[in-house]
């Protein structure tokens, strides 16, 4: 039997690592003036009033849940675009957008400028907030 | 130009509770490894590792427990989940028991220790926090293999 030492300093560090990661995902980072993302970067048309650029990737399961609410959210506004992009077959614009991590959303106003983003499934109140901010 | 892969084709589909509650179990394991430098622990771990990464994570004896004895008793909606993230989470779980394996099998200790905390630290993650491993280091081992 060896000292319990190790056991107990993973446990700490993840469980601080954990309440971190529990609490960030899905808040959106205020990115202003940072950016800006054209229809041929993404290959889909913007919205014509925001639009949601999600980054998913096969390993994922949030990117289930966010695909799912950003759809539901969106259909019920037509001037509000959800675009989800595959990182691995877009690594290039992965990296030019310096996206880490998936889920990450991107949230860009009417011309295509990147107002914020999120890392990790958001919720329905927060994708809402930032959406009514961009109207305004 | 930008191609969309169906992310929407997905293959099997699990219940979600399985393969975090295995994650419990590993945690168990992983921690008993570390404390005792038991080669035979941290091997056991490793063969349902590679079952899991094989041939899926509901293969596993620790699903099996959990179908068992554990399923039966929960109320509620079942939550789904696509196999290949907890498939990728114990392909990368393998990796790091096979190097505590030849770690401890080559007399560097120290390798040994760090695979299993690394192991141990990232199942307890998935356990307590519902980590998303695949969604954190995926997309970094992409972008460092195509520099």
């Amino acid at each position: 039997m060896n000292s319990l030492l190790p056991i107990v300093i993973v446990l700490v560090l993840a469980s601080v690592y954990g309440i971190w990661y529990v609490r960030s995902r899905g808040k959106v980072v205020i990115k202003a003036g940072k950016g800006l993302i054209t229809a041929q970067m993404i290959d889909a048309d913007l919205g014509s009033r925001a639009t949601l650029v999600q980054f998913s990737s096969a390993f994922c399961t949030p990117c289930h849940t966010t695909r799912l609410l950003l759809e539901d959210v969106t259909a019920e506004m037509s001037d509000v675009a959800h675009v989800e992009i595959d990182v691995e077959s877009n690594l290039e614009l992965v990296r030019k957008l310096d996206i880490r991590s998936t889920p990450t959303t991107l949230y860009l106003d009417a011309r295509g400028h990147e107002v914020g983003r999120a890392i990790g499934a958001p919720k329905r109140t927060q994708v809402l907030s930032v959406i009514a901010a961009i109207a305004n | 130009m930008v191609k969309i892969l169906d992310l929407k084709k997905s293959s099997t589909i699990l219940d979600a509770r399985g393969p975090r509650f295995g994650a419990g179990i590993t945690t168990a394991v992983l921690s008993i490894a570390l404390a005792t430098n038991n080669l035979w622990v941290i091997t056991i771990q490793a063969i349902v590792f590679a079952i899991g990464a094989f041939k899926g994570p509901q293969f596993t004896p620790y699903a099996f427990v959990y179908k068992k004895f554990v399923k039966p008793y929960l109320k509620g909606e079942t939550p789904a989940e696509d196999i290949r993230p907890p498939q990728f989470a114990q392909s990368v779980g393998l990796l790091f028991a096979i190097t505590a394996i030849v770690g401890l099998l080559s007399g560097v200790e120290i390798v040994f220790t760090l695979a299993v905390a690394f192991a141990l630290g990232a199942a307890f993650l998935n356990a307590a926090f519902n980590f998303c491993l695949g969604c954190e280091i995926y997309l970094l081992l992409l972008r460092a293999r195509s520099k």
